[in-house]
């Protein structure tokens, strides 16, 4: 898990907290306007589904609520209630009835009688010329979105959220060879996913002629 | 090693978990076959545009919760 980004100080955070600790309607509505859209981006790529996204930020927002007396004002309260929805999330795709398994498979990389890895073209650009176009991001996003549940969870948790093999295991209830599987054809899948937008060969390269 | 091998050993190379011998006879392999280079560079690419995607640090804020879920978490506030 990343460690907590030094509290920056900010006069209006400080103005919020107060506002926080002695019960204000006005700063509990400050506090979600100001925090859900966010929170709701995180939601949306653990859930599949808008409203088991919009439950998780609810029951975030909840769980932040009563946790509010405890909160110590040593992370921003943005970093507090990110790690507060990804706990959420968590909670809900934990216990909620299990669906089975989507194969990844067909995401996975393609061999040849002889054995040779098949790839399209040539590479991709450097991810930094590729985040300097426009929608690569909402792409990429996009393309994790398509990922199986039980694949997302542990991309995000461990590539994303920056969750150990073994916070993502027990946060999971996999063992850490499971994790470490599951991630790695996580990956190759995205891969494969992003290869059609980002193959110096391919046809969406955004060249056309004439 | 063959290319499947090769893609199966990926993730322990990057992860510095493969042993001397292991690690020489992986980059051996890379070295005498381009498709397999191709892949692994883009692996990386794919791990580093995922953490940059969806990064709260870059990039335009999302858009604002819609505000029935706005005003449903105000309520469950004033309920509990």
């Amino acid at each position: 898990m990343s460690p907590a980004r030094a509290r920056v100080d900010s006069p209006e955070e400080d103005a919020l907290l107060a506002g926080l600790r002695a019960g204000e309607d006005s700063a509990y509505e400050t506090l979600v306007r100001t925090h859900s859209g966010r929170m709701l981006a995180v939601a949306r790529r653990f859930m599949a589904n808008e409203d088991d996204a919009r439950e998780a930020v609810q029951e975030a927002f909840v769980s932040a609520f009563r946790a509010m007396g405890r909160f110590e004002g040593d992370a921003r309260l943005s970093t507090w209630l990110h790690r507060i929805v990804v706990n959420a999330c968590l909670m809900k795709l934990r216990t909620r009835r299990r669906k089975p398994e989507e194969s990844i498979d067909e995401l996975l990389p393609s061999f040849a009688e002889n054995g040779h890895l098949q790839v399209s073209g040539a590479g991709w650009d450097g991810a930094d010329r590729l985040l300097e176009r426009g929608e690569t991001r909402s792409q990429v996003r996009e393309a994790i979105e398509q990922l199986p549940d039980g694949y997302r969870t542990v991309l995000l948790l461990r590539d994303i959220e920056e969750f150990d093999t073994e916070q993502t295991a027990e946060a999971l209830g996999l063992s850490k060879a499971a994790v470490k599987t599951r991630l790695h054809r996580a990956r190759q899948a995205l891969r494969q996913l992003l290869d059609e937008h980002f193959s110096l060969s391919g046809a969406s390269d955004g060249e056309e002629s004439i | 090693m063959n290319c499947r091998e090769f893609v199966d050993f990926l993730m322990s190379y990057m992860d510095g978990e493969l042993a001397e011998e292991p690690k020489r006879v992986f980059e051996e392999h890379m070295r005498l076959c381009p498709p397999c280079e191709v892949y692994l560079d883009s692996y990386r690419e794919t791990i580093r545009l995922g953490r940059s995607a969806c990064s709260d640090a870059e990039g335009p804020p999302p858009q604002d919760a819609p505000e029935q879920l706005i005003q449903a978490i105000l309520a469950a506030r004033r309920s509990s």
